[in-house]
């Protein structure tokens, strides 16, 4: 790869424009086709048994009575996904989440599926199968997952990461430890030290679009699925892999997607209705309910997190602690590894120790839900950052200013940090007008930071040059909140045209070569530098073509805003050549004229976050109301701004619904209580102010434009701001989330009383 | 010769190292001595390991140099949203 | 189950289907008709991305029966634009990005369209009452807010 990935500091033409998106107008027409807006011809309906119990043994499935049924085409069991994943443990969580094998693991585990010609044959269908359970005991509280009387999920998980093996099995699967230098002495050297403990209950990532597949596999062994997803590619590799299939022969097409955020980034239904397929050997269509999304779909982990800093009068930390417990549903994980990394990641720090513990509990596996395990965290140790500046009597954004890591700074998870951006948002947080406004009685203002590390990976782009000019740009990362339009920009600032001369697909996964996800805030950091450097190789092959439309050579062609521009005296008779010149004769000089660009963009640039914002609490009834937000970020640069900004709006309503609202409540009995949006209830139009933004651009010196992701760093602030506000405004510190009407409620009297 | 630096859960399979001496030119060799000097971490490896070379992390750049002196940090491969 | 007949008239053209008793609206529109501008993102009547007006109504479709669609007026997220003109909202929508992934989009607007026939000069308070019944996950509603207020104001000089 000759690719140069390093930053140069540029004039943009078209990087920074706000042109309308690519997909826009089928999207507010009502043509653009999402996971469910697919059908085939003799498409069967797919549906799933799913285990009411918590956690039961299944002692035998009767399918008989359903596979009798008239209209049903297939019924499959586990016993139809045999276990090919050949020792690999994770997608061995993946094949028995999809479908539990011997037990039952949570509230709305798989535990069987049909096909059938039509819905209402479907759901008969599953009342017809008859599944013997033996219910076991179960769990579903971090906290009473790791004592050793809890019921034990998984009988083979001896915890790793400690120094001896332990001689018992038990539901935390591994420890982890981060940090540098000698915290018990740092802690000797504080004047004042807090110590605190918190709660975070589970929450869902709640995209709009239930997951949707179709799936048609045939005879020969070839296959296609169409499917709402983060990323095509990797569910074809996971599909094929337990299916037993070759993954060239699975076609898989991502749809539109109807949201993520981290949310579709794992299989659960799509080798179900590639299995239901087969055996039927008719296409299936296999839609989630909305109750199904939130009981058999990978929501975040719950958490138990301790925290103790300690500072010195001056306000200058001197040690940092936190031990930090995450629910990673009956599977194994390494959620709370994320959030040991990410803790103190905003903080320069001379001794720093996090330890994280991976929990199992009969909850459905955690998958990653935007900058996961970083909110959580965040939550926790910017609230004792407040109490402590409290203690001090520092301001508390001059107390994080006093302490915010910078280049140079050894970062709590390890390496040494190059530029960053947490201290020129906290300067601009304490420069922000929002600062200085005046609260109203039952007001407080809450401030907070965040921190995500933000990915690159493996990427493909093929760019090819119509006859006539017009470009197409093929990118394999799955667009979920604007990519196409960032990408086009790219593609148009890099060739020197216009940005309505490019269009901008996701191709499928037999048209393009491997991608990574859509996932880590690397759409537009990663496939922006795929575009680059396949723009760059489809300029290298324009300047040759003009050399020989020219008859010179290509050493005296430079390329210049989208023409090839003859150099050197003896040219100087020449014109410019535009790209649709060029491109009208590419017939003639060698044939069609395309840039590919296959690399693992790698060195994608930290990012950091500082939030705003400002609460009333009710003291009546506990309930809040957030009545100014603002979001300050890096964004290393922005490519799209209108879209950078909606990034940073949307994370940070999102935290606003985890910090005072949304939580999975489950009851004695293990089962999900409150499956649906009307008792999940996310922040809907009236909940919610504007939210201010403020975009900064510190360029990260790995890309070409200085891009860092932008997508997930706006969700790990505002838990902790959004405390912190509510902890000013109602008088008592919050340390429970969400900070729901009763618990605030509780509180309050509780200090009343105290 | 590198001096490679690791991270908590990775130290303990690596005999309670927390930092070891490797002589390796890129990333490849990096993964190949290290697997070869401590067997315990080989199935860390197969499962992912990113490479902090002087701050910037490279999850899956094999040919990646590894400059003499600079600053090396093994950390776990991460899952994002 | 025998099949109910219904004539109805969607987006200005009369229809003819045959539908189950037990089949809602939504389903006839998206399964029998291939108007799947509405979507389904709960069947429960709380995220309200199957919008559509009936009879001047604001009706999540998934609550109402194909069968009840009888003599009645039905618009969809298709019946907004005229020809390649796009609505205002639409346009404005467009403008403003208050769209990111965009399954929530035909239920905005159609439950936009429906507030500003009924207060063509609304607050931002009362567009955000107008709209609370419509979930929208990524954007904050901050742009969806500005864009329909933009629009009230191209709507009004027309």
């Amino acid at each position: 790869m000759n690719f140069d990935p390093r930053y140069s500091n540029r004039n943009f033409a078209s990087v920074g424009t706000r042109p309308i998106r690519p997909d826009g107008v089928d999207k507010v027409t009502g043509r653009a086709r999402y996971g469910a807006d697919f059908n085939m011809a003799g498409q069967l309906v797919g549906r799933v048994l799913r285990s009411p119990h918590a956690h039961a043994k299944i002692r035998k499935i009767d399918t008989s009575k359903a596979e009798a049924l008239a209209g049903v085409k297939a019924v499959i069991t586990a016993a139809d996904l045999p276990d090919l994943t050949d020792g690999d443990a994770a997608m061995y969580d993946i094949l028995d989440n999809c479908m539990a094998r011997t037990k039952a693991l949570y509230d709305g585990h798989a535990v069987a599926a049909v096909a059938a010609i039509d819905a209402h044959t479907a759901r008969q269908a599953l009342k017809l199968i008859v599944v013997d359970y033996e219910v076991l005991p179960h769990v579903t509280d971090v906290d009473e997952a790791m004592q050793h009387h809890a019921p034990l999920i998984n009988d083979t998980i001896f915890t790793e990461g400690l120094e001896e093996k332990p001689a018992k099995p038990s539901n935390v699967t591994k420890r982890s430890q981060f940090g540098h230098g000698d915290v018990h002495q740092g802690f000797g050297h504080a004047d004042f030290i807090v110590e605190r403990s918190f709660k975070t209950e589970q929450t869902h990532q709640g995209y709009i679009e239930p997951h949707a597949c179709v799936a048609n596999v045939s005879s020969d062994g070839t296959a296609d699925l169409w499917v709402c997803t983060q990323g095509h590619f990797v569910y074809r590799q996971h599909c094929a892999q337990l299916l037993g299939m070759e993954a060239s022969k699975l076609r898989v097409t991502s749809s539109e997607i109807g949201g993520g955020f981290g949310g579709k980034t794992h299989v659960w239904a799509e080798p179900v209705a590639l299995a239901l397929s087969r055996k039927a050997g008719r296409p299936v269509k296999l839609v989630m309910t909305r109750d199904e999304v939130f009981r058999a779909s990978g929501p975040t982990s719950a958490t138990s997190i301790d925290v103790k800093i300690g500072a010195r009068k001056d306000g200058t930390i001197t040690a940092a602690e936190a031990t930090l417990r995450y629910t990673s549903g009956p599977y194994a994980g390494t959620w709370a590894e994320i959030g040991a990394m990410t803790a103190f990641a905003c903080y320069r720090l001379d001794n720093v120790k996090t330890v994280g513990f991976e929990v199992l509990v009969n909850r459905p596996k955690t998958a990653a839900y935007r900058a996961p395990s970083a909110p959580m965290a965040a939550f926790a140790v910017e609230s004792t950052v407040d109490e402590l500046a409290k203690e001090l009597g520092m301001d508390p954004v001059e107390f994080r200013i006093k302490n915010a890591a910078q280049e140079g700074t050894r970062s709590s998870y390890g390496p040494v940090y190059g530029p960053i951006g947490i201290g020129p948002t906290l300067e601009a947080v304490k420069n922000h007008a929002h600062m200085k406004a005046p609260l109203k009685a039952n007001q407080g203002r809450g401030m907070a930071c965040g921190f995500w590390f933000n990915f690159g990976g493996q990427t493909c782009t093929d760019l090819n040059i119509g006859m006539d000019g017009s470009v197409s740009l093929a990118v394999g990362t799955v667009d979920v909140g604007g990519s196409r339009a960032s990408l086009s920009l790219v593609a148009a600032e890099e060739l020197g045209i216009a940005y309505e001369q490019v269009k901008a697909i996701v191709a499928d996964t037999s048209s393009l070569g491997y991608n990574d996800m859509t996932d880590g805030s690397r759409g537009t950091f990663s496939s922006s530098m795929a575009t680059i450097s396949a723009a760059r190789n489809a300029i290298k092959i324009l300047r040759e073509r003009a050399a020989q439309m020219w008859d010179i050579s290509v050493d005296d062609v430079a390329w210049e805003q989208g023409h090839a521009v003859a150099k050197g005296e003896k040219h100087g008779n020449l014109g410019k050549l535009s790209l649709k010149e060029i491109a009208a004769q590419s017939g003639k000089t060698g044939g069609p004229i395309a840039g590919h660009s296959e690399l693992v963009a790698d060195g994608a640039g930290v990012s950091f976050a500082t939030h705003i914002c400002d609460v009333e609490v009710d003291p009546e009834t506990g309930s809040t109301r957030v009545i100014r937000y603002t979001v300050v970020q890096d964004a290393g640069k922005a490519v799209h701004p209108t879209y950078v900004e909606g990034q940073y709006q949307g994370g940070a309503a999102q935290g606003i619904g985890w910090a005072l609202n949304e939580e999975y409540i489950y009851g004695k009995d293990g089962r999900l209580q409150n499956a649906g949006f009307l008792d999940y209830r996310i922040p809907v139009c009236s909940d919610l102010p504007m939210i201010d933004t403020q975009i900064l651009e510190i360029p990260n010196p790995n890309h070409p434009y200085g891009v860092r992701g932008v997508g997930e760093t706006s969700i790990v602030p505002p838990l902790a701001a959004i405390a912190n506000a509510v902890s000013n405004a109602a008088g008592v510190r919050m340390t429970h989330i969400p900070m729901s009407p009763p618990r605030i409620l509780a509180a309050i009297e509780a200090e009343r009383e105290g | 010769m590198v001096e490679v630096t690791l991270w908590g859960a990775l130290a303990t399979t690596a005999g309670g190292n927390s930092k070891v001496e490797v002589e390796a030119k890129d990333i490849r060799e990096l993964f190949r001595k290290l697997a070869e000097q401590y067997p315990g971490l080989e199935p860390w490896i197969d499962r992912g390991i990113a490479v902090a070379i002087d701050g910037t992390i490279y999850r899956d750049t094999w040919s990646k140099k590894l400059p003499p002196g600079a600053e090396i940090f093994l950390l776990p491969r991460l899952a994002g949203g | 189950m025998a099949g109910v007949a219904v004539s109805t008239t969607i987006n200005g053209d009369s229809v003819e289907y045959l539908c189950q008793p037990d089949e809602t609206l939504l389903d006839v529109l998206r399964d029998r008709l291939g108007l799947t501008g509405a979507k389904e993102g709960c069947g429960t009547g709380d995220c309200g991305a199957c919008s559509v007006i009936v009879d001047d109504r604001l009706v999540c479709s998934c609550l109402m029966l194909g069968a009840e669609a009888e003599g009645r007026r039905i618009e969809t997220v298709e019946g907004m634009a005229h020809g390649d003109t796009l609505h205002p909202l639409q346009q404005k929508f467009l403008e403003h990005a208050a769209l990111q992934c965009g399954i929530c989009t035909p239920g905005f607007l159609i439950a936009a369209k429906d507030l500003l026939a009924k207060n063509p000069d609304p607050t931002e308070e009362e567009i955000r009452f107008g709209l609370a019944g419509n979930l929208c996950r990524c954007t904050g509603y901050d742009k969806i807010v500005r864009a329909v207020q933009d629009a009230a104001i191209v709507m009004k000089q027309a």
